[in-house]
């Protein structure tokens, strides 16, 4: 026989056990052994193991199951009691302590939940498509010769056709072109509309529902419209509108179809889609190079590849599809590749996005951001326990002389952070509300991007937070009280080592404070620069000009309007609007036609060089010549002589000079000083302006009067004579300028506002420790002052341990904070204000004054008190 | 009446206990049992009864020395306690009486 087929299984008798009570067990089991030994004998192992299986779920009765409130676990659970007991007295006792948790825990979580719900959001974008698992965008990475490679969401007409007609295997290939846009003609009525041209697989791809019309075909024959509920409504004022005739630019398209509203968590957003046949129809005569391989900047492909694809041999397939392409393309290379749905809205790339998207880095270094706010609060729970450990350690030694285990003491301590963590919790959520709010109004896309909606995973996900910020705040704490050797703190608690922890607080105090200076610090320099950003000095004037878009309507009726107004002192007008990102180029060759170079431009009237006040560095301004007449004059910026040695790089010389602008012969008529045609983060870059009478675009206007709302009202009737269509576009040009530096302000106001919470939390944690040090040194304070110390001596003595930790952080902060702003943020940008001392240091003083306050109040306080009343009380 | 009521099941259990004496344990008492009676009895059924018995306080019980066998679990005696005897008695006494109280015409037809 061996030995152990004979035994019946081993989970069989755990089960048993698990459930018998267990004064009963040993001799049932006994009983079962025995009778399965008989049987083993009698009828064989195998009816054996049957018997006993009989035997134990026979067994399994109320007379034999343990009490739900049975020994152990009665144990365990009042147990539990014993620890909420004792942390609810220990809280209610130390309400100071309590509440500093507390609301700091609070006021950081209120961040993490924040942050939670915007991620959570970013996550499930795209979700509601049927096939997301399976959907994938194609994008391109192109590198021209001696630049980086770039990667861009868009793809080739031309590569889309290709991976449908060549490539095997993939379910559904669809292509969808931006771009699509008018005054839609419906009746008499002229509303804009914009849109997408989607091929007729993209209702396949994607799961946008149609109210009306049949998906199989609604974007299938040119001059289909498929609009979308919302817009249905704004063009009819119904939905109901299948085979209705909306006509755009003279073209009449039928609607074939109407959607549900696109869902706000999806990336691809519309107001109607029209068939790609139309632009199949349209594009190749106005733009030859419609099918190019190289003209990717308009077009996106979208593929559904059927279950368990190999990506590999997809990419494979890809990439001779590019090197066959490749060949034929000089100075430049063009490589698609495959990127999956989910990871659209967050993802790092890339130019030509088609929707909102959020950067990956930026997203990680608000998650660490709000990681080090809740660190800190977390250490502030951690260095207030281990302080208090002189009153509860007698507890401790207590539990454990009665029998406590090291682990049940630390179970003991972390079910307290938890509780608090938890308590902490249900404030956070108000303030998270409120946060929400703000965060919404940080800047126009956030609302457009999330909603955080509350919904049951999302507080789960919110509690989770709870539970392991309680936990993490916890384990020192606890590991630190269940080390406490009972013998020792029960014999008398001088002989104890209490600030052993000493060392640890310290150096916690000081990260807390590193963090906070660094945050603060950014802040201050952030901001100035953000200003100066604002206040540079761009080589012209933006002062009370207002920038008018024309909307394409015909400049010099609306010039001679305005010109009427009183308001309105001149006007230019341009092509394009410099200082805010916008730009133009143009090919220039000068004597050498080898040497062609790719410069920036812009075009105006003879009137916009005054109006901006550009300075003149010779020559003279254009002169107003007719709309026909051929346009032959230029005025270039010093770089552009430089660029090309005119003159000898004097400007003088250059006057009269000829260069070819694309193509044509033009003179150089005039120089002007150099100015920032780009924002200000990139170094300033040869350009030339062209001329014309009506270049389109914008008019610049001067206003005269300080009554902006009187003038808006009076720009928008004359608009209102000029074009009924559209909304009167009107911004101030230091507006537009601030809009375009608008990142930089979002970044400042969040920076800012973790920064004011770092400092926040580490404050009261600070005012925390300096209670509690106080209160200790209370008998020593006293009798010093028996002996003769005065008030500035002992508020000396209590603080100036705190200083030194202060003045260490910033120590380490503040280099930190220069150098990286140094070294890794400001060589970013071309044009910068240098790191003043004051900004350095201004955050540090703030500390340093809020500091002071609490530990001069604290210590004042201690220094005041009668020593007789603290001496008496033995 | 008497107030000690005992199931059919009990009283069979707590005779069968009698009977084996000092070596009334649970698998003991199942073989007793169904070697004198015939009847199949569950490990279970025999247990509850056992528990409720000793509750009741009809029954006592107490270890035996561990063996090699049973897994080197104990055997847990039971026997009658006085109490437990006295019910005994009590629910014979009842039948007897019962029996007694028969007309004998009827039983013997």
């Amino acid at each position: 026989m061996n030995g152990h087929k004979l035994k019946p299984s081993r989970w069989l008798l755990r089960f048993f056990r698990w459930y018998c009570h267990p004064d009963y067990q040993e001799d049932i089991e006994g009983d079962l052994m025995e009778r399965f030994e008989n049987k083993v004998e009698e009828k064989g192992i195998k009816a054996a193991k049957w018997g006993i299986i009989k035997d134990v779920i026979q067994l399994f009765r109320p007379g034999i199951i343990r009490s739900l409130e049975g020994n152990y676990q009665l144990n365990q659970y009042s147990m539990f009691r014993n620890y909420f007991k004792t942390a609810y007295r220990s809280m209610a006792r130390n309400s100071l302590f309590t509440v500093i948790n507390v609301v700091g825990l609070a006021v950081s979580m209120s961040v993490g939940l924040l942050m939670i719900s915007f991620i959570s959001d970013l996550l499930s974008y795209d979700n509601f498509h049927e096939k997301k698992d399976r959907i994938y965008r194609v994008i391109t990475t192109s590198q021209n010769t001696d630049r980086p490679p770039v990667d861009l969401a868009s793809t080739s007409v031309r590569a889309g056709y290709k991976i449908k007609e060549t490539i095997s295997g993939i379910e559904e290939v669809t292509q969808l072109r931006r771009g699509f846009g008018g005054d839609a003609e419906v009746g008499e009525s002229k509303i804009p509309l914009g849109g997408l041209w989607a091929d007729n697989s993209f209702l396949k791809v994607f799961s946008y529902p149609l109210l009306q019309g049949d998906p199989a075909t609604a974007l299938l024959e040119p001059y289909s419209l498929v609009l979308t509920e919302k817009s249905a409504k704004k063009l009819f004022g119904k939905t109901d509108v299948l085979g209705e005739m909306v006509k755009f630019d003279d073209a009449n398209y039928i609607v074939t179809g109407v959607l549900q509203d696109i869902p706000k968590l999806s990336y691809i957003k519309f107001e109607s889609l029209v068939s790609f046949a139309t632009v199949e129809i349209q594009m190749p005569d106005s733009e030859g190079d419609f099918l190019g391989w190289s003209t990717f900047t308009e077009n996106y492909t979208y593929l559904v590849l059927p279950k368990n694809r190999d990506l590999q041999t997809l990419q494979a397939s890809l990439d001779q599809l590019c090197a066959a392409e490749n060949s034929a393309l000089e100075n430049q290379k063009i490589n698609l590749s495959l990127q999956p749905l989910d990871q659209i809205s967050i993802s790092n790339i890339q130019a030509n996005e088609l929707g909102h998207t959020m950067d990956l880095t930026a997203i990680l270094v608000l998650v660490a951001l709000t990681f080090i706010v809740i660190l800190s609060a977390g250490f502030n729970y951690t260095n207030l326990s281990i302080a208090r450990s002189l009153k509860r350690s007698r507890e401790v030694g207590i539990r454990k002389v009665i029998g406590a285990l090291k682990r049940q003491v630390m179970m003991q301590f972390i079910t307290e952070s938890v509780m608090i963590s938890l308590l902490a919790l249900v404030f956070s959520f108000p303030i998270f509300l409120f946060l929400r709010g703000q965060f919404f109004s940080i800047h126009p896309s956030v609302a457009e991007l999330v909603y955080m909606d509350l919904n049951t995973g999302l507080i789960l996900r919110f509690i989770a937070l709870a539970i392991l910020i309680g936990l993490m705040a916890g384990f020192f704490p606890a590991l630190f009280f269940s080390k406490i050797k009972s013998l020792q703190v029960l014999k008398g608690v001088s002989s104890m080592h209490f600030f052993g922890g000493v060392n640890m607080r310290k150096s916690l105090i000081v990260i807390q404070y590193v963090f906070s200076l660094i945050f603060i610090t950014t802040t201050i320099i952030g901001y100035s620069q953000y200003k100066g950003f604002l206040t540079f000095d761009l080589g012209f004037t933006t002062e009370n000009i207002v920038n008018i878009k024309l909307q394409g309507n015909k400049a010099d009726i609306l010039v001679k309007k305005l010109s009427e107004l009183p308001e309105v002192s001149e006007i230019s007008q341009s092509r394009i609007i410099t200082s805010l990102g916008m730009q133009q180029t143009t090919q220039i060759i000068y004597n050498d036609p080898n040497d062609s170079s790719s410069i920036c431009k812009n075009t105006v009237d003879e009137h916009y060089f005054p109006l901006h006040k550009h300075e003149f560095l010779a020559g003279r301004n254009f002169r107003h010549r007719s709309e026909n007449a051929q346009d032959s004059e230029v005025i270039v910026n010093e770089l552009l002589i430089k660029r090309f040695g005119i003159g000898d790089n004097d400007p003088k010389k250059a006057i009269g000079e000829v260069l070819t602008v694309d193509g044509k012969k033009a003179v150089i008529v005039g120089v002007v000083k150099d100015f920032h045609y780009q924002i200000v983060q990139l170094s300033i870059q040869p350009f030339i302006i062209r001329y014309s009478a009506n270049p389109g675009g914008y008019l610049n206007a001067k206003i005269a009067t300080k009554d902006w709302p009187a003038t808006y009202t009076s720009l928008e009737r004359a608009w209102k004579e000029v074009d009924n269509v559209h909304q009167l576009d009107v911004k101030f040009y230091d507006d537009q300028i601030e809009q375009a530096y608008s990142p930089y302000a979002m970044m400042v106001k969040v920076i800012g506002f973790l920064s004011f919470l770092a400092i926040f939390i580490s404050s009261i944690g600070l005012f925390g420790m300096v209670v509690f040090t106080t209160e200790t040194r209370l008998k020593e304070i006293s009798i010093r002052k028996v002996l003769g110390a005065g008030d500035g001596n002992l508020i000396f003595l209590l603080s100036k341990s705190f200083f030194f930790l202060l003045i260490l952080s910033a120590l380490i902060a503040l280099p930190i904070t220069y150098f990286f702003f140094k070294k890794v943020v400001l060589i970013n940008f071309a044009y910068h204000q240098s790191i003043g001392l004051v900004e350095l240091l201004a955050g540090f003083v703030g500390v340093l004054i809020i500091a002071f306050l609490m530990i001069g109040s604290q210590t004042l306080k201690a220094a005041r008190t009668n020593p007789a009343q603290t001496l008496s009380d033995e | 009446m008497s107030k000690h009521h005992l199931g059919e099941f009990e009283e069979i259990v707590m005779l069968t206990v009698a009977i084996l004496h000092d070596e009334a344990y649970g698998i003991a008492i199942i073989e007793e049992m169904e070697n004198r009676l015939g009847r199949k009895v569950s490990i279970g059924a025999l247990q509850t009864v056992l528990r409720r018995l000793e509750k009741k306080g009809y029954l006592n019980s107490q270890f035996g020395e561990a063996t090699k066998i049973r897994g080197g679990k104990r055997k847990r005696y039971f026997f009658l306690t006085m109490y437990g005897k006295k019910v005994l008695a009590e629910v014979k006494e009842q039948r007897t009486n019962l029996w007694n109280a028969i007309p004998e015409f009827i039983l013997n037809n």
